[in-house]
């Protein structure tokens, strides 16, 4: 063989490059087994690309136009599977909005506790499913370790680990269990020792910084430009929290900061939501300490809430009125309603439009992972391909939250 | 939401604003479509509106009206905290010339949205730079979310797509791997057993 002999200081040599086109999902674990990216590609730098979504679709939007409004508990459970009381939440919301009823405070303490454990859960899930797609897959497991003390919790308050269904219009399936608050207590103690733990395992890592500092940076413009809210909006550096900015429930009442990222690039998303996982839980805290042991849970409105089991065989109007609320579903007054509440990725809201019948005539969910995932074509273009994967795991799409 | 935007709105635009109201705390500008565009411009760029978010974009559907499809956008600013919602209605009975300006131009956020709306509703967005389905297929038949598209309809299974250079992809028939009681086809008229 010929010794390939060239002199590069000599001859400069020019590799022949064209652009390649590579596909990656959608049945890629990077890409959350939901979404499809095609990359043009020149050299490792990606010069266009094209987000596809949809793999997930399922319809939810037709299908809540055919049931009742209770029956739209299920599926608003299913968009965000990770953090489902915030969506049950933000839609038992919307339709009291509707009504112009208040749920007892009592109810409203516990919303919030529940509502801010599965915002942890949420924020671990992503911070973990993060760190492990770049490699680091200890503190995958340690947080989902957290995360499982979590839904413990929650089956114990609501029967299901996942979708739990357990929203009510006008309440709760049911008041908080008697020894929830010292295991919601001991579960937020667990929580913040093992985030010290996979603080100390991560921020030290010197791979793990590098594969994430000034990665997918978007500008502050662009970010507010692409209708980004939540932890990724508050990492570019706009302060902006639904909980701070239009208070519901009592998030007025109790404290807590809201952190903001600076650099707006990777690395500022992920520690968005290790920080908001502290505040979260002082939240719980608070919540838990003002949740009042005795009280009605449900308003008393014989309209829209399910009366007591042992009414209902015993008496003609419960039976009635069990009957009309289940058989023909809540009466929402004819009109339409904007609903917004913080979930765990952002502003999620709920537009209803009701014609005073008992099913709804439109039920439009604003998904905030959909904003972000449309952002995501922005982040990547001119990233090299390795920046994927963090850059993807960094926006917390949420299939089902996405796709619907 | 905030009253400001709806007087602003009243005070330039006076003669395209059909009816407003603040049904549960929303002030709700409904305007005509063909102001949609200026509109929404105008409240991003006026200083005393600085709507720099656009929120939400979707379509409702009333098939019994005379414009059929309403589009509702849902602003938000977030310097100064109040939003507002505006509504205009497009399309004819029959979901022809469903067309609307497209906000792309002033907010990112809009061409997903967007293309949601043609997606689920068959709206037309006129000057988005991409507008083809989002979350179906593109033989997908219809409008899934329009009130006429009976949920329980079953769409027909679409051939292999024709690829260049690829003769692995084997084209099949249109029913096959369905269930008999999901085929549609005749299976005897094809047959040539017409008796």
């Amino acid at each position: 063989m010929e010794p390939l002999d060239v002199e590069l200081d000599e001859t400069e040599v020019e590799l022949p490059t064209e652009p390649m086109l590579v596909n990656v999902g959608p049945a890629h674990p990077a890409m959350h087994g939901t979404v499809r990216c095609v990359m043009e590609l020149s050299g490792e730098s990606i010069r266009r690309v094209d987000v596809q979504v949809g793999y997930l679709h399922r319809g939810f939007e037709k299908m809540c136009e055919r049931g009742t409004w209770t029956q739209v508990f299920p599926y608003v459970d299913r968009c965000n599977y990770v953090s489902p009381m915030l969506n049950n939440v933000g839609f038992a919301m919307a339709c009291e909005k509707m009504l112009g009823v208040e749920v007892p405070e009592r109810c409203q303490w516990y919303r919030m506790a529940l509502g801010e454990l599965a915002r942890i859960s949420d924020h671990l899930t992503c911070d973990g499913a993060m760190a492990m797609e770049l490699g680091a897959f200890t503190p995958f497991l340690w947080m989902v370790k957290a995360r499982d003390m979590i839904w413990d919790l929650m089956e114990e308050e609501t029967g299901a680990r996942m979708t739990h269904s357990f929203g009510r219009v006008g309440g709760m399936a049911k008041p908080p269990t008697d020894n929830f608050k010292e295991h919601a207590i001991a579960v937020v103690d667990q929580v913040d020792h093992i985030i010290d733990e996979v603080q100390k395992l991560l921020y030290g890592n010197r791979i793990f910084l590098d594969r994430l500092e000034g990665v997918g940076i978007i500008s502050q413009t662009d970010a507010i430009s692409l209708g980004w809210t939540g932890p990724c909006l508050r990492a570019s550096g706009v302060p902006y929290d639904v909980r701070r900015a239009h208070p519901y429930m009592k998030y007025g009442e109790v404290e807590f900061d809201i952190p903001v990222g600076k650099n707006s690039d990777c690395l500022d998303r992920f520690m968005m939501r290790i920080e908001e996982i502290r505040e979260s839980g002082k939240i719980v805290r608070q919540c838990v300490a003002r949740l009042p042991d005795s009280g009605p849970i449900n308003v008393d409105d014989p309209r829209v809430v399910l009366p007591e089991k042992d009414q209902v065989y015993g008496t003609i109007e419960a039976t009635i009125q069990h009957f009309k609320i289940v058989m023909e579903g809540l009466k929402l007054p004819a009109g339409e309603v904007y609903s917004y509440t913080e979930g765990g990725n952002g502003e999620l809201g709920f537009y209803l439009v009701s014609d005073g019948s008992g099913t709804p005539y439109r039920v439009r969910i604003r998904p905030p992972s959909f904003l972000a995932t449309a952002g995501l074509e922005r982040v990547i273009t001119g990233q090299m391909v390795a920046d994927v994967v963090p850059c993807f795991g960094s926006l917390n799409m949420i299939g089902g939250e996405c796709d619907r | 939401m905030s009253q400001l935007l709806v007087n602003l709105i009243q005070s330039n635009f006076a003669s395209q604003v059909l009816a407003t109201h603040a049904q549960h705390g929303d002030e709700t500008v409904i305007l005509k479509a063909e102001s949609w565009f200026s509109v929404h411009q105008f409240l991003r760029e006026d200083a005393r509106a600085d709507v720099d978010m656009l929120v939400d974009l979707t379509v409702v559907d009333f098939p019994d009206k005379a414009p059929r499809f309403e589009i509702v956008s849902h602003l938000l600013s977030l310097s100064k905290g109040h939003r507002l919602r505006l509504k205009t209605a497009v399309g004819d009975e029959e979901g022809e010339d469903a067309v609307v300006a497209s906000l792309t131009a002033i907010w990112a956020s809009a061409n997903w949205m967007e293309r949601e709306a043609y997606d689920m509703f068959g709206v037309r967005f006129s000057g988005h730079p991409d507008l083809r389905r989002i979350l179906l297929y593109p033989e997908f038949e219809g409008f899934p979310l329009r009130k006429d598209y009976p949920a329980d309809k079953i769409q027909p299974l679409v051939p292999f797509r024709e690829v260049d250079d690829n003769e692995k992809l084997a084209p099949f028939g249109r029913d096959e791997g369905m269930s008999f009681g999901r085929q549609t086809h005749d299976w005897d008229a094809e047959a040539g057993n017409d008796d």
